[in-house]
């Protein structure tokens, strides 16, 4: 293990086992999160980035389950580790903000006295008193006003913007390593989303803990991360530090993703679309799991599934051919990076894809019959 | 405001306040509002939730009773009428709803869904009659034929906006009130809905009342942006003049608050607002912003500022920005 690093996945699966069938939702990821450094995790909904750090977190629901794969948290394996060993970490030293505060606070428990209960979990020796000056102080520093009063509020009582505040300070109350926040701006305004971020980029700088920033929000992406990774179908398909991933877009996903955005000044008569919707995980199409909705896609990408081959440094696709139209490495086992663990899984996938009927890609009607599912897959 | 475009709708000086259950309480949703849409425009009401941008939207084709204030449709007041006057109009004006999976009955196909409507109005003679002109208006959005028995639950959330959009062209309405058609959607499913009202748009000359929280997504739909925050109008603008130079200070932080897709520029200068927005329940009895507003004076806390007209536009500050 890199010691630069607080978390290290290496070949990470988590698979829903249904009556339809198992869906991959985690199908052999790898990421690495620096010391110090926001990291994000970036895919449209159903793409398995919620499932990602939820396997970390050890919150994976039946019928899903972690198949395979390690999970080094500052040098220690997680992965697996019976539930008691496991809340010790979360918690304490891994935090989680969710998407909806409104249901992830307890609606008859003061705000204050929740967050308290995370320290008083946490610490042992701490006497109340001492927790509820900690808990105000928290909530001075994640900028809720007049925090003394705020300490006996019920969460109806507070804003989004403020229940946010309060499941970020309950986050940080324990000093965490690392903060992994899914979708934390997504039920919020664009300006209490300004504040929230903001917020977070402070705490980041002022404590040094890491943080794995999961959206779908590439704008959000391009404020705050340092290393982004582009997820779809269970896989990463793109890599790169924030600049390099903006500047030099390789992935036809990404580069789809990133011109389907409308901006502003813009003044096309449309918008560039990405044919078709995210794949049924039950029925992945054969080969790369793009194929059938990229514009560069050949009988190369539907016959074989490709790997995440290194294509400039710290730059990472998984694609035969990159956003240019070139061929990048058409045999993807003469590319001489690779992340370890990816080849094991990569064919496992495939064979998965096999087993599916789903031979109807090139039909339409068939294809367009399945992607109708993609929206419930999403939901599992 | 002078202008030879045909105004089909307008509202002047228009209301609308919830009760609470307690005495002399009210939510004021929309206060004071006072604007005209142009025929064949994209209008576009952008505010913050709780903003009233909703509430005004179903109060302007009548889905909701206004408190006060008079609407004006082809230059008849709407809003006084019952709803058996109103009854010609209800075809005129249609809605798209926010959230495709609520907006949608359940237990209906595709093909009931969309022709209910055809059916109350009696649009056409016979039952074959009615499910042809199902799959043309399926064929408009982009649905195939084939799935014309299909329930809801069995189409992504894409593909059930689309039926939301064939269900509200089916009148051949003038109107339509688009409340966030898209903020329920992925980012790449966003960008074919989105093409698909504008094309559908030039198709049926229609008029758009486009009701979002996105900017982006605002720039590239809307004509003329309304700017609303606590139930009042800050400001209307075309969108070029707006997206270029604010008027009203809260356009610019809205503005300045977007992220942008684009790291390079992650340095520049942006004005965070601070503060949360007051309650409807007790406006501020000068400009409903003044409380989170950097350049408010005590004349802005006292009186609240009229909407008035500078050149083309309009905007409600004392202090409009650039002036």
């Amino acid at each position: 293990m890199d010691n630069n690093n607080i978390l290290e996945i290496r070949g990470l699966k988590s698979y829903f086992f249904t009556e339809k069938g198992t869906a991959p939702a985690v199908d052999g990821v790898d990421i690495d999160i620096p010391k110090g450094q926001i990291v994000g995790l970036v895919g449209e909904s159903g793409c398995g980035k919620s499932m990602t750090v939820r396997s970390v977190m050890g919150l994976l629901k039946y019928p899903g389950r972690v198949v395979e794969g390690s999970i080094l948290f500052d040098g220690e394996e997680i992965a697996g580790l019976p539930e008691n060993k496991l809340r010790d970490i979360c918690g304490r030293d891994i935090s989680m903000i969710f998407q909806e505060p409104m249901t992830s606070l307890n609606p008859v428990v003061k705000v204050g006295k929740q967050v308290r209960e995370t320290l008083l979990v946490h610490n042992r020796g701490i006497s109340k008193t001492e927790a509820k000056a900690q808990v105000i102080e928290m909530f001075r520093k994640v900028g809720i006003p007049e925090p003394e009063k705020r300490y006996d509020s019920y969460p109806h009582q507070l804003s989004g913007g403020l229940r946010q505040r309060v499941m970020i300070a309950m986050a940080m109350i324990c000093k965490p390593k690392l903060l992994i926040a899914d979708e934390p701006t997504t039920a919020l305004d664009v300006t209490i989303e300004a504040q929230i971020l903001r917020l977070m980029k402070e705490l980041r700088d002022e404590t040094g803990m890491s943080v794995l920033l999961i959206t779908h929000n590439l704008g959000v992406v391009a404020e705050l991360c340092d290393y982004v990774y582009v997820m779809y179908a269970g896989k990463i398909v793109e890599q790169a530090e924030t600049f390099e991933l903006f500047d030099h877009t390789a992935h036809p996903y990404t580069k789809g993703l990133l011109s389907s955005i409308p901006r502003i000044g813009q003044t096309e008569e449309r918008l560039h679309t990405i044919p078709g919707v995210v794949p049924n995980l039950l029925h992945l199409p054969k080969g790369c799991a793009f194929c059938n909705r990229c514009e560069l896609a050949d009988k190369g990408c539907k016959g074989s599934s490709p790997e995440l081959i290194e294509i400039s440094p710290g730059h990472m696709i998984r694609c035969f051919k990159n956003a240019a139209g070139e061929a990048v490495a058409s045999d993807a086992s003469s590319a001489g990076v690779k992340a370890p663990g990816t080849g094991a899984s990569d064919k496992a996938a495939s064979g998965e894809a096999k087993k599916s009927e789903s031979e109807a890609a090139e039909a339409k009607a068939e294809a367009f019959d399945k992607a109708g599912h993609a929206g419930e897959e999403g939901a599992l | 405001m002078t202008n030879d475009k045909n105004v089909l709708l307008s509202a002047e000086h228009l209301y609308k306040s919830y009760d609470t259950g307690k005495k002399d309480k009210q939510i004021h949703a929309v206060s004071d509002v006072s604007l005209e849409i142009y025929k064949g425009e994209t209008l576009a009401l952008v505010g913050e939730s709780g903003c009233g941008k909703s509430t005004l939207g179903r109060t302007l084709i009548h889905m909701l009773p206004a408190s006060s204030g008079s609407i004006y449709y082809d230059g008849k007041d709407i809003a006084s009428m019952t709803d058996k006057e109103f009854r010609p109009y209800r075809r005129k004006m249609q809605m798209i709803f926010q959230d495709p999976y609520a907006s949608l009955d359940p237990r209906m196909t595709v093909r009931d869904i969309i022709a209910e409507p055809i059916e109350t109005y009696k649009l056409c003679k016979s039952r074959e009659e009615t499910t042809e002109m199902v799959l043309r208006l399926m064929d408009a959005v982009g649905i195939p034929g084939e799935f014309l028995q299909r329930y809801p639950h069995q189409f992504s959330g894409g593909q059930r906006q689309r039926i939301g959009i064939a269900r509200a062209i089916a009148l051949s309405p003038e109107l339509i009130i688009c409340d966030e058609p898209v903020s329920a959607l992925d980012v790449s499913v966003q960008s074919q809905v989105l093409n698909l009202l504008k094309d559908i748009q030039k198709i049926y000359d229609l008029t758009y009342l486009f009701i979002g929280h996105d900017l982006s997504v605002i720039n590239f739909v809307a004509d003329r942006v309304c700017v609303m925050f606590l139930g009042f109008v800050c400001e209307i603008s075309k969108k070029e003049e707006l997206y270029e130079s604010p008027l009203h200070p809260y356009t610019e932080f809205l503005l300045d608050a977007i992220p942008l897709a684009d790291p390079h520029r992650r340095k520049r200068e942006r004005k965070v607002l601070t503060g949360e927005i007051p309650s409807p329940v007790d406006l501020p009895k000068g400009c409903a912003f003044c409380t989170r507003c950097p350049y408010a004076t005590e004349e802005c806390r006292t009186t609240r500022p009229e909407l008035h007209s500078i050149g083309d536009r309009q905007v409600a500050c004392h202090h409009p920005l650039q002036n």
